[in-house]
């Protein structure tokens, strides 16, 4: 549409919008006697998510089995909701758990779990390392943990005989280099930093090129927080990642740091991450009481593996995800 | 595209087109959808529960009118409880405590903690108070230089011994306040589980070291069903006064924030929308009820077009625009009501779905000063006939605009589109490019004139097209 376009229409539907609500609200207010009709046509039902749609649909039917009751399948239902899982996933699993007509709670239960480990099931989560050196780039949103899973990987590695490096490509928060660097101490691997609010993706490729002259088997680069929102922002990601890329090698891994106490937004984070060539998740602060069963929702939906949790704040709290240990935590009590 | 809840609403009670009183059955039909809406939005499971009792009693037997749906009925009800549930009205900050009168930022691991104290610092700075921040988180790496660097920033003074551990360290800080007559404290404190006992019990230590007036709880708006565990984990240890709420400039929907004042009856106080030290705002209760039930701003949007605009004009202008009669005199006068309401930009983000879409608030101000133009050099009556435009009339229009005669080729062409868009949104469609649109449900025929003279100022006259003198023409060059 031309902008001449976009400027009436923006104008219509200002005027449209705002007269609706306010009819609405004259009305409620007790004064008004406004002639309606229903809306012409209904909506396209293609424009709802099915999974909600059934699960209204599956809300209003009726179940009447002994043991069974439609409070117990929402008991259920709300135990996922509760571990964070989302309306929608949690919906889904327990619309199939159901369909294999389950005598009672307990046994529903245990369907529930097969089912979990089901969607878990199916992934290769583990970490790459093909390059030489391997890259490895942590992504995420604010606070959720990237840094100190940087210093984590790098241990890791070190440990496992890789000699990483690391690039701090994280010009923009303050002191996120002094963390960094304070970590890689305690570690013991080198960092490459680059001036505060310089080029992320020259630090980055400073980074690569440094441990490929210093021998380096991996390449950890630790990025600044970013919203998925933020255009700019994503753009500047994919910078990184490319430049990374120039001399012909391989980003091995697009890590996304997300933090276990995350809600529903995690799925929005993940779906947009994706778009930037995120291989694998980070569940950090899984040492709270955080379920993390966003998690879950994002792997079903993107077939995305968490490939290792966070269980602390120290530099071997850095496990390996394991499927079914994860849907033991999640479907036991809080 | 999230839909909203009142597009949910109207598929539940499509059938239910009856008049009268909302029924128990239709109110749960409803309110089952509002469930969903509020768990995706990540309010808690438990307090869902008692929100939906609360609305249920008050929905059941609600009148329901003949020019309303009962789904926007349901909304209004639902909205409302959730602005109660909420809080009603902002809740200040403590004030008055003799100096230096201190305010502890307490909250999980990367909440958020370190850049709202040095936001919070700020804040009072500009309220002309004298400030210390003090960086009491003496375990993550690089705290102490982040709070420095932030200090440094706002040009905040940071007490700071990376050698003391927090509760002495808080003492000597206030001594130093005492003796160099600071007015307001504030400490930033290390990120802990609420589950940590020893973390927390250190926790209780500062807080009592610190006699603060104010603790704060920094709770990210991206948390999920967590949040009432965590305050109520946070609030067994220390006197928690209120929550800030940060990370809204994310699009999470901030569910979090209703579970929180719900189950430990903390007020949000504060929100956070930006990496920034000025990126703190005051929280507004109505706001989030509707950014949780997905509504956009639209109520503030509505809130603004009631001061821009005059209701009995605008329920004509409503009548014409349904019958796509909308005309170019219209155009102009919405275009100035529009401007009463703020910057374009800040309109089109307030509503749901154009936010989304591509358009530089920039580019489309200069479109629309272009578009006045162009309609300003128009007989009255081919503003309200545009039809009658041929060519020589065009080219009169562009050199009176100082425009081309494409441009204003375009710009009737484009009205043309415009009205019959008008037309299918009328009847139910959504509207191309405006996905959430088609969420408010349109009531379609002709609205009558309102009862009742809430408005001030009301100009009261026949519906339909009333002669206006053109105001002053405008015939300024414009360069493109
Ligand atoms: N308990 C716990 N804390 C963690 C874990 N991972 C990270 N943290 C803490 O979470 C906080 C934020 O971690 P960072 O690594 O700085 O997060 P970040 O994503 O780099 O943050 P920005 O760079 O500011 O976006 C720090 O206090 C960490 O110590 C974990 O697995 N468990
Ligand atoms: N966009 C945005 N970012 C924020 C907001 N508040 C904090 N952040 C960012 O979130 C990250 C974590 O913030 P910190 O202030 O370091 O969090 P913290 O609670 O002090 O973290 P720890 O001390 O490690 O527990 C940083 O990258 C901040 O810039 C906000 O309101 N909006
Ligand atoms: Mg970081
Ligand atoms: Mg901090």
């Amino acid at each position: 549409m031309s902008p001449v376009g976009w400027v009436l229409s923006a104008v219509a539907a200002v005027v449209v919008v705002s007269l609706i609500v306010w009819m609405v609200r004259s009305r409620a207010a007790g004064s008004g006697a406004l002639p309606t009709r229903g809306r012409g046509e209904r909506l396209d039902d293609s424009s709802r998510q099915p999974g909600v749609r059934q699960l209204g649909m599956r809300m209003q039917a009726l179940l009447s089995r002994p043991g069974m009751s439609e409070e117990v399948w929402q008991e259920l239902e709300e135990e996922l909701i509760a571990a964070d899982m989302g309306v929608e996933a949690a919906g889904l699993v327990v619309e199939a758990v159901r369909r294999t007509d389950p005598p009672g709670a307990d046994e529903a239960k245990e369907v529930i779990r097969a089912e979990l480990n089901r969607i878990l099931s199916g992934v290769d989560r583990r970490l790459r390392l093909d390059g030489d050196p391997s890259i490895l780039v942590v992504v995420g949103v604010n606070g959720a943990g990237k840094t100190t899973t940087v210093a984590k990987l790098a241990a890791r590695l070190n440990e496992s005989g890789h000699r990483p490096i690391i690039g701090a490509a994280d010009t923009y928060r303050p002191a996120a280099d002094t963390q960094l660097m304070t970590w890689a101490e305690r570690v013991g691997v080198q960092v490459v930093r680059g001036r505060s609010g310089g080029d992320p993706a020259a630090v980055a490729y400073d980074a690569l090129q440094a441990g490929r002259a210093r021998g380096a088997g991996a390449v950890i680069v630790d990025t600044a927080g970013r919203f998925q929102t933020r255009h700019n922002l994503m753009e500047e990601l994919s910078k990184i990642i490319r430049v990374l890329g120039r001399d012909g090698d391989r980003v091995s891994e697009v890590l996304l740091v997300m933090d276990a106490a995350t809600g529903q937004n995690g799925l929005a984070q993940a779906r947009r991450f994706v778009e930037v060539g995120v291989t694998g998740i980070v569940l950090a602060k899984m040492d709270g009481t955080a379920k993390g069963g966003v998690a879950l929702a994002v792997e079903r939906e993107l077939s995305l593996p968490v490939k290792f949790i966070g269980v602390g704040e120290g530099v071997e709290d850095l496990i390996p995800f394991d499927g079914p240990v994860f849907v033991d935590a999640l479907l036991s009590p809080a | 595209m999230f839909e909203t809840l009142t597009d949910r609403f109207e598929g539940v009670f499509e059938r239910l087109r009856g008049r009268g009183r909302l029924s128990p059955r239709e109110v749960d039909a409803a309110l089952a959808e509002v469930r969903l809406a509020l768990l995706e939005a990540d309010a808690a499971v438990e307090v869902v529960g008692r929100l939906l009792d609360r609305i249920r009693t008050r929905a059941v037997g609600a009148e329901v009118s003949r020019s309303v749906s009962p789904g926007h009925q349901v909304v209004k009800i639902v909205h409302e409880s959730l602005i109660e549930t909420l809080g009603g009205r902002a809740v200040p900050l403590v004030s008055g405590r003799p100096p230096p009168a201190v305010t502890l930022m307490v909250g999980l691991q990367g909440s958020g903690k370190t850049t709202s104290a040095a936001k919070l610092a700020y804040l009072h700075k500009r309220a002309g108070k004298r400030v210390l921040l003090v960086a009491a988180d003496l375990v993550r790496p690089g705290a102490v230089e982040q709070l420095a660097l932030l200090g440094e920033r706002i040009a905040v003074p940071v007490f700071s011994d990376s050698r003391s551990s927090p509760v002495p360290l808080v003492r000597a800080a206030l001594r130093r306040a005492r003796r160099e007559g600071f007015g307001k404290v504030v400490v930033d404190t290390a990120g802990r589980l609420q589950v940590d006992r020893a973390l927390m019990r250190e926790l209780a230590a500062i807080d009592k070291a610190a006699d603060p007036e104010e603790v704060l709880l920094v709770l990210d708006a991206m948390t999920g069903q967590q949040a009432v565990s965590v305050a109520r984990g946070f609030l067994e240890h220390t006197d928690v006064t209120g929550v800030l709420l940060s990370k809204l400039d994310s699009d999470a929907r901030g569910g979090a924030a209703i579970s929180v004042k719900e189950a430990v009856g903390c007020p949000i106080k504060l929100v956070g929308t930006g990496e920034r030290p000025e990126d703190l705002e005051v929280f507004h209760p109505e706001r989030m009820a509707s950014r949780i039930l997905g509504m956009g701003d639209v109520l503030t949007l509505v809130e603004k077009a009631e001061q821009a605009f005059d209701e009995q004009r605008a329920l004509e202008m409503a009548d014409r625009v349904m019958k796509a009669e909308f005309t170019f005199d219209d155009f102009l006068e919405q275009v100035k009501g529009l401007r009463r309401m703020g910057s374009f930009g800040e309109v089109l983000g307030m509503i749901p779905g154009a936010r989304t879409a591509s358009a530089d608030p920039q580019v489309i101000d200069r479109e629309i000063r272009r578009s006045e133009a162009i309609i300003r050099s128009m007989t009255p009556a081919e503003r309200a006939d545009p039809k009658v435009i041929g060519g020589s009339r065009r080219r009169r229009i562009a050199v009176g605009s100082g425009t081309s005669v494409q441009d204003v080729s375009g710009l009737l062409r484009q009205f043309g589109q415009v009205r019959n868009m008008m037309k299918s949104l009328s009847q139910g469609k959504a509207m191309p490019g405006f996905p959430g649109i088609s969420g408010f449900g349109l009531p379609g025929g002709a609205p009558g004139p309102a009862a009742g003279g809430r408005r001030r100022g009301r100009s009261p006259g026949p519906p339909g097209r009333r002669p206006r003198t053109p105001k002053k023409l405008q015939k300024k060059k414009r360069k493109r």
